[in-house]
């Protein structure tokens, strides 16, 4: 294709990307370094019959002509990031002169707002994405062990969690899950503690989200495991027979090898979803238990006031995440696709 | 075709029908378990003394005279207006996903007929692109949206899933091109068509499956996106996903938790029907990325 008509051809789609992602990064790069101005403070002298006081006022003029002139705000540099809210420089430091031992220092550092998230964000990936791909196996497996008429609708049922929006997803587990719905009163049951409340309990909300976590991208793991056993090659699996395979030789040395490539496909795409963790956290209103860097951001943005400087920064903290993350799928890209 | 060879032991069978009867539990029970709740007041849905009241709706017959009650429904649709919601919502998947896919065809099948290496670099930004979280844009979005007083509105929100899709839509959309084969339009070109018309003539009328699969999941991220939806619009302009959101602030102190109960239930119901009608397309959408390698 001649590069005059590749130009016109991609130049809406290339025009919506620079505005709407390309920009919008740059900006929130140079705003975590800027902090809005404070208020001018002016001393006005007020004389009376009695003497004069002076008194502290703020002057709105000053303060307008300031931000005007310098709407991004004072140049702070690195210092959001090293506030109490984001790597808390100081506070890390601390704690881990006072801390006795690694545990205790992780218990601590769990109270500062950032790595209270990053630890949730880290365990969830950490934990969902190997229980995806297993989950995802088994009922792949089973599935396609069923008669072939039924696997229409098994497929159907399977996709749901997955396609069901994430927020709505997560308050449909939430009101089963509350101390009064139907799995809260089995799980007092099963305990045998009339008192038991996900809502109240950090382990079992964890747990909770994480269990939501698996159900909602199980189905995806799924779907990629069914289509790759249809390509399972009968020969080879024939040969595997003839030369005295058991089943299990069959599965560990014919099929495991043959949806290996696409193991690496879902558990990379789960990690890149699973870090941006957000929804379920709405969902069951687990902010007092469990925190995701997206939420962080979310809060940030979405209270009385906005803290922009100080969502840009976890904003860009995250980005950041993303990128160790994804540095093997794009070296992998590169090297598929750069040959060509 | 199972030969006897194939047949599987007793036990293995057993284990395998298990785990789909549990794995079926756990996928649909949820949905219809709160499909059937919804029409029954909070007392019975949330019911601390009998968790068999959800089900047989005492409660509800107490309170409104019948086992079945629409109350919910009403208070979500008409009292809290859930159908301004819903309208907003069409319009906005209405126009991401014609913007997407319009956009989206023209830059898939440059990026597939395209043999430079600047094709390759404008497909591994758009994979990063496609990697960011959305929410991680958002703060760069709402001063620059206040500053032109273009916050809230409908358009402003259009255009920035259109743009937020672009990456995945475009990586879906190549990946089909390339399964075009080339010929189809070089013939067309040899024969004196231009570039723009030898698209138009013989690209658009083949390309209809792929369009109809990659629209599905356009379609989806619309419908289904919170982070972004809820920040840049404003109460009046709210779609379905941040009006829900916002039920739960507003009425799980009034005690009226149902009105979010029947809202969802109302969201979940088009996305069961695409799910049904759809299926092979969703399928198929799912595994594109893997299938390839």
């Amino acid at each position: 294709m001649k590069h005059n008509a590749f130009f016109w051809f991609v130049l809406p789609s290339a025009t919506a990307m620079m505005l709407f992602i390309f920009f919008p990064i740059v900006s929130v790069v140079i705003q975590s370094f800027h902090v809005a101005h404070e208020q001018v403070i002016i001393e006005v002298e007020n004389c009376g019959p009695f003497g004069c006081t002076t008194a502290t006022a703020i002057d709105q003029e000053a303060t307008a002509a300031l931000r005007e002139e310098q709407p991004l705000g004072r140049f702070a540099g690195l210092e959001i990031y090293k506030d109490r809210n984001h790597l808390a420089v100081n506070e890390f430091a601390q704690t881990w002169q006072q801390s006795e031992g690694i545990g205790d220092f992780v218990v601590r550092l769990m109270n500062l707002p950032f790595y209270k998230a990053l630890g949730f964000t880290l365990t969830y990936v950490a934990v969902v994405t190997p229980l995806t791909i297993l989950f995802g196996f088994i009922i792949a497996v089973a599935v396609n062990s069923a008669a072939r008429s039924l696997r229409g609708p098994l497929i159907f049922f399977t996709l749901l969690p997955n396609i069901v929006t994430p927020l709505i997803g997560g308050l449909i587990l939430f009101w089963m899950v509350d101390a009064r719905g139907v799995i809260g009163t089995a799980l007092r049951y099963l305990a045998d503690d009339p008192s038991l409340s996900v809502k109240a309990d950090t382990g079992l909300m964890w747990i909770m989200l994480m269990v939501y976590g698996v159900w909602s991208s199980a189905p995806f793991a799924f779907i990629v495991y069914y289509a790759g056993l249809q390509t399972v090659s009968t020969d080879t699996l024939e040969a595997a027979r003839i030369d005295g395979a058991s089943r299990w030789q069959q599965i560990r040395h014919v099929v495991i090898p043959h949806l290996l490539p696409l193991t690496t496909f879902i558990a990379l795409i789960q990690l890149m979803d699973n870090f941006r963790v957000f929804e379920p956290i709405i969902s069951f209103n687990a902010q007092a238990h469990a925190t995701s860097l997206s939420w962080a951001i979310y809060n940030d943005l979405s209270g009385e006031t906005q803290q922009l400087s100080s969502a840009a920064a976890t904003s860009v903290l995250t980005v950041i995440g993303v990128a160790i993350l994804l540095s093997p799928v794009l070296v992998r890209t590169y090297r598929s696709y750069g040959k060509a | 075709m199972a030969s006897k060879a194939q047949k599987r032991p007793l036990a293995l069978q057993i284990v395998l029908f298990v785990t789909l009867v549990v794995w079926m539990i756990a996928a649909a029970f949820p949905f219809f378990w709160t499909l059937w709740g919804s029409f029954k007041v909070e007392a019975d849905f949330f019911s601390l003394n009998n968790w068999t009241n959800a089900l047989t709706g005492r409660m509800t017959e107490i309170e409104t005279g019948d086992t079945f009650t629409t109350q919910g429904y009403y208070g979500a649709w008409v009292q809290e207006e859930f159908w301004r919601a819903a309208w907003n919502s069409t319009l906005v998947c209405l126009f991401v996903v014609s913007i997407s896919l319009t956009f989206g065809t023209l830059g898939g099948y440059a990026l597939a007929r395209s043999t430079y290496r600047y094709a390759f670099w404008f497909l591994l930004i758009a994979l990063i692109f496609r990697a960011m979280p959305p929410i991680t844009l958002v703060s760069g979005y709402l001063p620059v949206f206040f500053d032109w007083n273009i916050w809230g509105y409908l358009p402003t929100a259009i255009i920035v899933l259109v743009a937020i899709n672009q990456p995945f839509t475009l990586w879906m959309l190549h990946s089909f091109f390339k399964n075009i084969p080339q010929d189809l339009d070089e013939s067309a070109m040899v024969d004196g068509c231009t570039r723009f018309q030898a698209f138009r003539y013989v690209i658009i009328p083949v390309m209809w499956p792929g369009v109809i699969t990659t629209g599905l999941f356009s379609f989806l991220l619309a419908y289904n996106d919170f982070a972004v939806t809820a920040m840049i619009l404003d109460k009046q302009n709210q779609t379905m996903v941040p009006k829900i959101a916002s039920f739960l602030g507003t009425t799980q102190t009034k005690g009226n938790v149902m009105f979010a109960v029947a809202a969802v239930v109302s969201t979940t119901a088009p996305l069961f029907l695409l799910i049904m009608f759809f299926q092979r397309q969703i399928v198929s959408g799912l595994t594109a990325g893997a299938v390839k390698g």
